[in-house]
């Protein structure tokens, strides 16, 4: 399809180029921080350079446009040569006393890594000796290196750490009124609200996690938080296997899922996509299988609306050349739906590898923007649209294409948290403003 | 970090002009500054890689490569808002995305690979090569990949050496500056034909072009027949860049990082210099008066000085006539300055020209010239001059009306905005000038839009209900 050499999804981190040019990456501790601010009162701390923390401060702030509490165990080159312990036993003990969190998300970075520390075996050692100071606090270590993955691994690997560290076997009986969902980073915080509301719907009360739709919601709280202002409880995640099954939203949610089945025989459910018709139906099925209560009246009706918006949505919609460059799981929600729309998929990019790419048919590159750009300049049929997180405006300027903005980070727009895009609301509201987005650019036809 | 590296990280440390330097004893000189000040758990601040990008990214027609895994660039690109006239090749991110492999094995292979590849796709007339923590610490030497490239390759290949674990954003501001000394400025003659070098010739040291604030400035130089040779490095172009030394003034702005390369311009090649603004009126014209006296001493046309004069005076009551309508409205405003540096008195100072009462400024990252003239302006006053001030005492200020508003840089924005108060971004990421004297006005109106927007009285307004969300009394009757 295209003049550039394709990689099938499963050569997994591996490289063929050596240059990347305007990524669309980023790093794994960025991943890993994002689903720490889901945790209340809590705090992630990068275990690295100064730098790392700037960076990853200035983009979330920037997305959320949120006070972040985020923080670095400020390596110099001289600790990198003597060994991070004692910056990493500083910072817990710094933050402890300044900010009083009940839970500090510890993130390796490459320079930690690469000098080889025990981030496991240190969090260890200083949640024992200073078990008194500590007290409240919980260390939560996640291995994080810049140079394998990206943020999508972040994500999943902190969450997979959460149950890990965190939840514990569950010898009584389950609840079959309440259940977890592990939701993906592909999920905003207007998603997982409403998921809470849909499982509501059906009497069932969802425990989120992590929760980002408690704590960066962006609402004006009474007094400063230093810490996440909401968010999933510890105490919640403690007794997460006693829920009636867990759902892992996003295939990047399946490790944890299945580790928290594993541990305490809580039945693991994965669903992949939650965006799209039959998407939406197996999401709604299984809440009412779940429940055992019948689907309600409003959301017949709102399936019936999503119906009549495809068929509205369609003449504006098919036969349109779209370039979508995503984080795997995102990537293959927003190809299914502009695939379920009649439109042609001209590229699909990832940065890199993901569990979720399985899930797509059509090929997917793993790259950056750069080829984004290329694929499409080397497409035998015309591209009318960009969807990808805001960097995509580079491509999208260059191209004189429109670009729909989807994920992280959507720095250049507000309100990007509350973005709804699952369930058939959410369908049919990026259905629309897809359709809408044609109205005004048809492109060449 | 090489032998050659330290060397030069000490010798920058040593300056005299850096103003942490000064203040320290002999002892402490010879430890040099990169890891003190830190605090793991309570650190702020970008580190070395950032700084030096700050500095030599806005050339905007060279290529940046960033060699290092994707953190440094990936979570970074993209972020600053320095304006370019023309080419855009800067604004793109490259990076040599590092994976396991590369760590095990050594990147330099990689790197090598990048630079051909960028080379041969995008021809620019130098590539800036980014040392960072990962490859910094496995030992990539980037500086030796440079030479072979630049020499097979046929493009200037400038290695940046400052990973972030040597230090903060201001030492990568400083090694950047080091690095356009040893490898750009004073490699290449200007053009006789194209771009003859001449008497009224001068540069911006520490320019940026931060929303293209450029603009506002070179009208004022080519009123006066001031050519600016270039900024270091704002919309700079590397040809144009690589003459810098023909120039016949240097003025620094914003910055004392970047000192020691208008001393080592002066010791070389004789260029004078001094340390300006360009924000507010007063430091608009102690700027022009300094660059038109220092040229004519060295031969320009001897009217200049008298037509710096009325060119000033003509543009200052221009300016105040259009300032009045905003000044109406925003005088005795009480604003908190949170920046640093030079721009902890250079804004107060500008504030005040519009009529707002500064009642605190933060002057970290200043030199104590710098704070001398921010106490001058602020009556004396100890109290006014703050160091760092944490997120919890900022919202307070705000959220009790000791200050109307707080002017800072993006990350407090949020400060600010949860104490329902305005905020006006004064720094990197900003999108607005406030340099000249148009910016000046500009400024004005960007205060009257936040301090009088409707919606902080909305947003401070309370809910018709208590806590417990129980109606108030008188609320909630039919009308
Ligand atoms: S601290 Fe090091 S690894 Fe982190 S962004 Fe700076 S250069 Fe990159």
């Amino acid at each position: 399809m295209t003049a550039l050499p394709r990689k099938s999804p499963s050569a997994k981190g591996s490289h063929a180029k050596a240059l990347s040019e305007n990524p669309l990456k980023m790093s794994p501790a960025l991943g890993a921080s994002l689903a720490i601010l889901g945790l209340e009162g809590s705090v992630p701390l990068l275990h690295g350079a100064q730098g790392c923390t700037a960076f990853g401060l200035v983009i979330m702030v920037r997305h959320f446009k949120e006070p972040i509490p985020i923080q670095t165990t400020a390596m110099s080159e001289l600790t990198t040569i003597l060994g991070g312990a004692d910056n990493l036993e500083q910072a817990v003990l710094t933050l402890k006393s300044k900010l009083g969190p009940k839970v500090i998300g510890v993130c390796s970075t490459g320079l930690t890594a690469t000098r080889g520390e025990d981030l496991a075996a240190d969090l260890k050692r200083i949640a024992a000796e200073q078990a008194e100071t500590l007290d409240g606090t919980r260390l939560i270590g996640i291995d994080t290196p810049d140079y394998a993955g990206g943020l999508e691994d972040g994500w999943s690997r902190a969450v997979t750490a959460m149950i890990d560290q965190v939840a514990r076997p569950n010898p009584g009986p389950r609840d079959p009124k309440r259940i977890a969902l592990l939701a993906g980073c592909h999920l905003s915080a207007g998603d997982i609200d409403e998921l809470r509301d849909l499982a509501e719907a059906f009497g069932l009360e969802a425990t989120v996690v992590p929760d980002l739709a408690d704590s960066l919601d962006g609402h004006l709280p009474p007094a400063w938080p230093k810490t996440t202002p909401g968010g999933t409880r510890l105490q919640d995640i403690e007794t997460l296997g006693a829920a009636g099954a867990v759902l892992a939203l996003g295939r990047h949610m399946e490790p944890a899922a299945r580790l928290l089945e594993d541990r305490t025989g809580c039945p693991a459910l994965v669903l992949p996509n939650l965006t799209g018709l039959t998407e939406s139906d197996r999401l709604v099925a299984t809440l009412a299988r779940l429940s055992g209560r019948p689907v309600p009246a409003r959301l017949r009706r709102q399936r019936d609306r999503l119906r009549d918006t495809l068929l509205d949505a369609h003449f504006h919609t098919g036969d349109k050349g779209i370039a979508v460059a995503a984080e795997p799981d995102l990537l293959a929600a927003l190809v299914g739906l502009v695939e379920s729309l009649g439109a042609r998929i001209t590229a699909a990019v990832a940065p890199q590898s993901g569990p979720a790419l399985e899930e797509i048919k059509a090929p997917v590159t793993i790259g950056d923007l750069g080829d984004l750009e290329d694929m499409v300049r080397a497409a035998p049929e015309p591209c009318h649209l960009i969807i990808s997180h805001s960097h995509g405006r580079h491509p999208a300027q260059a191209l004189g294409l429109p670009l729909l903005r989807a994920g992280f980070p959507q720095f250049d727009r507000i309100g990007a948290q509350h973005q709804v895009s699952v369930g058939y609301r959410g369908t049919q509201a990026r259905v629309v403003e897809l359709a809408n987005l044609f109205i005004d650019h048809p492109g060449d036809h | 970090m090489s032998g050659a590296l330290k060397r030069r990280v000490t010798q920058l440390q040593n300056e005299p002009t850096c103003p942490t330097s000064l203040a320290k004893s002999d002892a402490d000189k010879r430890k040099g500054c990169a890891v003190r000040g830190l605090t793991p758990g309570a650190a702020a601040g970008g580190c070395a890689f950032d700084g030096a990008m700050i500095t030599l990214q806005p050339v905007v027609d060279a290529l940046h490569l960033i060699h290092g895994p994707i953190a440094c660039l990936g979570n970074s690109w993209d972020n600053r808002h320095s304006g370019t006239t023309g080419p855009t090749l800067y604004r793109r991110g490259f990076t040599t995305d590092m994976s396991e492999l590369d760590v095990i094995h050594g990147g330099e292979k990689r790197l090598w690979k990048a630079l051909k590849q960028a080379i041969a796709r995008h021809q620019p007339p130098a590539v800036f090569v980014y040392q960072t923590c990962v490859p910094g610490l496995i030992g990539d030497d980037i500086v030796a990949v440079c030479k072979e490239a630049t020499e097979r390759l046929g493009t200037p290949c400038i290695p940046v050496e400052a990973p972030g674990f040597i230090g903060s954003k201001n030492l990568g501001n400083k090694l950047a500056g080091q690095v356009l000394l040893d490898h750009v400025i004073g490699t290449r003659e200007p053009d006789p034909e194209l771009d003859p070098a001449g008497p009224t010739d001068v540069n911006l040291i520490a320019e940026y072009n931060v929303a293209g604030e450029l603009a506002h400035v070179t009208p004022l130089f080519d009123a006066l027949g001031i050519k600016l040779r270039t900024a270091l490095t704002g919309d700079a172009r590397f040809h144009r860049l690589q003459t810098a030394h023909h120039a016949k003034v240097n003025m620094v702005l914003c910055s004392h990082a970047l000192f020691h390369v208008a001393r080592h311009m002066e010791q070389r090649w004789g260029i004078p210099w001094f340390e300006g603004s360009f924000y507010g009126m007063a430091a608009i014209g102690h700027s022009l008066r300094h660059f038109a006296r220092l040229l004519a001493e060295q031969g320009a046309d001897p009217t200049l000085p008298a037509r710096a004069e009325a060119l000033i005076a003509e543009r200052e009551a221009a300016t105040k006539a259009a300032l009045a309508p905003y000044m109406a409205r925003i005088r005795g405003k009480k604003a908190l300055l949170y920046t640093g540096g030079h721009k902890s008195w250079s804004v107060v100072s500008a504030l005040q020209e519009l009529g707002l009462e500064v009642i605190r400024t933060s002057v970290r990252k200043a030199t104590e010239t710098d704070k001398g003239r921010a106490l001058e302006l602020l009556d004396d006053d100890e109290d006014r001059l703050a160091g760092a001030i944490p997120n919890p005492e900022l919202y307070r200020i705000l959220k009790e009306g000791e200050a109307d508003i707080m002017l800072s840089g993006g990350r407090s924005q949020f400060v600010a905005l949860k104490a329902a108060a305005p905020w006006l971004d004064i720094n990197q990421e900003r999108h607005h000038t406030y340099a000249g004297y148009d910016g000046l006005i500009t400024l004005a109106r960007e205060l009257d839009k936040a301090l009088n927007s409707p919606v902080f009285p909305a947003a401070r307004a309370a809910a018709p209900w208590d806590d417990d969300g129980n109606l108030l009394p008188e609320m909630g009757e039919p009308a």
